[in-house]
């Protein structure tokens, strides 16, 4: 199908000319490159939800949806429920998303809003990103070796005195869902802070002008006009976050307790849908393995639709003019 | 409205403004971005209840010297101003004034629209709110708009994005929301270069009637808007001689003065090239 090309440039004097069939065809390969990697990733997510969803089918007949609201998980009685995990997700994930969430807008307001000289500001930016490229084993290790015992003092403190609160109610045993947490927090710390910067640094000159030139002092100008034109992106940069906490396994295998309780208590051994796949995989029997995967597709789930709430509202407050 | 305006030009030209009546007294002696020298000797009074036009060629420090007025140079990295601006008999460069109460009273429309990304009624609540306004917040918002011609444009819409409407439409939010806190000096810098002539005329006869309670200042590429608005006009020129691009004042009279008898040759000039 070749294109109507507009002729007439071998009379004028004109430097334009059509593009020549090799553009065309480059054109035109390139477009049905794109367009195969695309698909292709989209099938291999499909391929995988396909499969995990397939697997789980036999534990999905057998305990039906019952699964999702039982408390118990006894390999030898064939009793299975995955409440406490989903529980132990959903808890440590939000508590880390309110503390990273936090100091990760606070680092990005800090880097990008002339508090500090602009060399500066890239330094501690590469820096912070560095926390993103420590294994998160390692942070299992050194929540271990270094964090639990640098906490269990302030733990037993807090327990001690103010033990009537639901989230001091039981003491620090060592793992548990605190230590996890500040571990979470961390780990998510660098997401939300690079993408947050972007988002602010985003913000053309033009509108800071605009905040000062109203007669804001730098702190209304930072809340009322760029903390608000940013949140856009800052709310992506929280789900982005949210999300990696949801599915982080490591380090939370290590550092949660994995035991099978629900308690608001700070304080306490928890588990977590991702904790409970990589513990129980290895030894893991048919019926068992088919029992994960219908754990796996419910973390796949929740992460899916966090996903999916997150682009929704992203689309509906929009970032920007669109609307 | 017009008429009124000329009539007013007429009556600048025969009495000389006094001290008293200079609200604003600008005199920069070097203004520098880092060590680049953009603007020197330049000194421009502005008159209270009058328009003061500022003309001249591209790059040559119109939007340098207004925005020294009320210190917006302060955001940018290496800006320097040497000299003082007078207003209400202290020097707003002094180290004791805060750049934000200067800002708070003399508001500033800019030369690139910029309206916040917030709800139209938002940017133009923005001022009030942040001079905690206790009184009708709808009634200030109509006022504004209207007096920026932009109300039956929008009075359907106020709870959509600022940044939604068009180029135009968006200058007359930023005039709307700057003149909402009514500021007792005005600086716009080509306010209506992104406006069609009907909404032009409406931007200057909004500042004939500003003029009234408040003092406008107003860079302009458009002579004949200079002569139709301005009661003092300043001619500004760029000075290459010792091998920078610097800008100064060349003149400055009563509008009919500086266009009828411009006293320097390169204000003829420049008028001639603009005329001919
Ligand atoms: N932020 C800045 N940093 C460095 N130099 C600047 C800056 N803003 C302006 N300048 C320089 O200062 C000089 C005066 O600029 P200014 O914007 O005041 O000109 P202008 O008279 O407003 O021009 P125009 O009519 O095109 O708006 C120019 O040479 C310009 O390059
Ligand atoms: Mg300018």
């Amino acid at each position: 199908m070749a294109m109507k090309q507009l002729s007439g440039a071998e009379e004028s004097h004109s430097l334009s000319r059509p593009p020549s069939s090799v553009d065309i065809l480059f054109d035109k390969s390139f477009r049905a490159l794109t367009c195969t990697f695309t698909w292709a990733t989209i099938l291999l997510l499909a391929f995988i939800v396909y499969k995990i969803g397939r697997q789980a089918i036999p534990a999905v007949s057998t305990y039906g949806l019952g699964f999702l609201t039982s408390t118990t998980w006894d390999v030898n009685a064939h009793e299975f429920g995955i409440l406490p995990e989903i529980w132990g997700t959903l808890y440590s994930s939000f508590l880390a998303l309110f503390l990273g969430g936090f100091f990760g807008i606070t680092i990005a307001i800090f880097l990008t809003q002339d508090f500090l000289p602009h060399k500066l500001e890239m330094i501690l930016k590469n820096i912070i990103e560095l926390l993103a490229a420590i294994p998160s084993v390692v942070y299992g290790l050194w929540g271990i070796y270094v964090l639990i015992p640098l906490i269990r003092p302030v733990a037993d403190l807090l327990h001690d005195n103010l033990g009537w609160i639901p989230f001091f109610s039981t003491s620090l045993s060592g793992p548990g869902m605190f230590p996890a947490v500040l571990v979470l927090s961390i780990m998510i710390l660098p997401t939300v802070a690079a993408i947050s910067q972007d988002a602010f640094r985003a913000i053309p000159h033009k509108t800071k002008e605009a905040a000062f030139g109203m007669g804001t002092t730098r702190w209304e100008a930072i809340l009322r006009v760029m903390l608000p034109t940013a949140s856009g992106g800052i709310f992506g940069a929280l789900v982005l976050g949210f999300g990696r906490a949801l599915g982080e396994t490591m380090a939370l295998a290590m550092l949660v307790g994995n035991a099978n309780e629900i308690s608001l208590s700070l304080f306490a051994p928890a588990n977590t849908l991702a904790a409970l796949l990589a513990l129980n995989f290895p030894e893991a029997g048919e019926l068992e393995a088919s029992v994960l995967m219908y754990a796996a597709c419910v973390l796949l789930l929740i992460t899916l639709l966090v996903n999916i709430a997150g682009a929704a509202i992203i689309s509906r407050t929009g970032s920007g003019g669109k609307k | 409205m017009l008429m009124e305006a000329q009539s007013q030009q007429q009556a600048t030209k025969t009495h000389q403004y006094d001290a008293a009546d200079v609200v604003l007294d600008c005199q920069a002696k070097q203004i520098f971005y880092s060590d680049f020298l953009a603007v020197r000797d330049s000194h421009v009074p502005i008159v209270k209840n009058k328009i003061t036009g500022f003309i001249g060629p591209s790059g040559c420090g119109k939007s340098t010297v207004l925005k020294s007025i009320n210190r917006m140079n302060d955001l940018i990295r290496g800006f320097r101003f040497e000299g003082n601006v007078h207003f209400h008999g202290m020097d707003i460069y002094d180290k004791k004034v805060d750049p934000v109460s200067v800002r708070r009273n003399i508001g500033m429309v800019f030369q690139q629209p910029n309206p916040f990304s917030m709800s139209i009624y938002e940017n133009v609540a923005f001022g009030l709110r942040l001079n905690r306004y206790k009184g009708d917040m709808d009634e200030k918002v109509e006022k504004a708009l209207r007096g920026a011609a932009l109300w039956d444009e929008v009075k359907n819409k106020l709870k959509n994005n600022g940044l939604s409407l068009s180029g135009g439409q968006q200058q007359r939010l930023c005039i709307a929301r700057a003149i909402a806190t009514e500021p007792q000096v005005l600086l716009m810098d080509e306010p209506c270069s992104a406006l069609d002539p009907i909404a032009t005329r409406q931007i200057e006869e909004l500042m004939v009637q500003l003029k009234e309670r408040f003092t406008v200042a107003i860079v302009t590429h458009n002579m004949q808007q200079a002569q139709r608005v301005a009661d003092q006009t300043a001619f500004f020129a760029v000075d290459i001689s010792r091998g920078g691009r610097t800008g100064y004042l060349v003149e400055m009279a009563p509008t009919a003065e500086l266009f009828s008898n411009p006293q320097e040759e390169l204000t003829k000039e420049y008028l001639h090239g603009e005329f001919s």
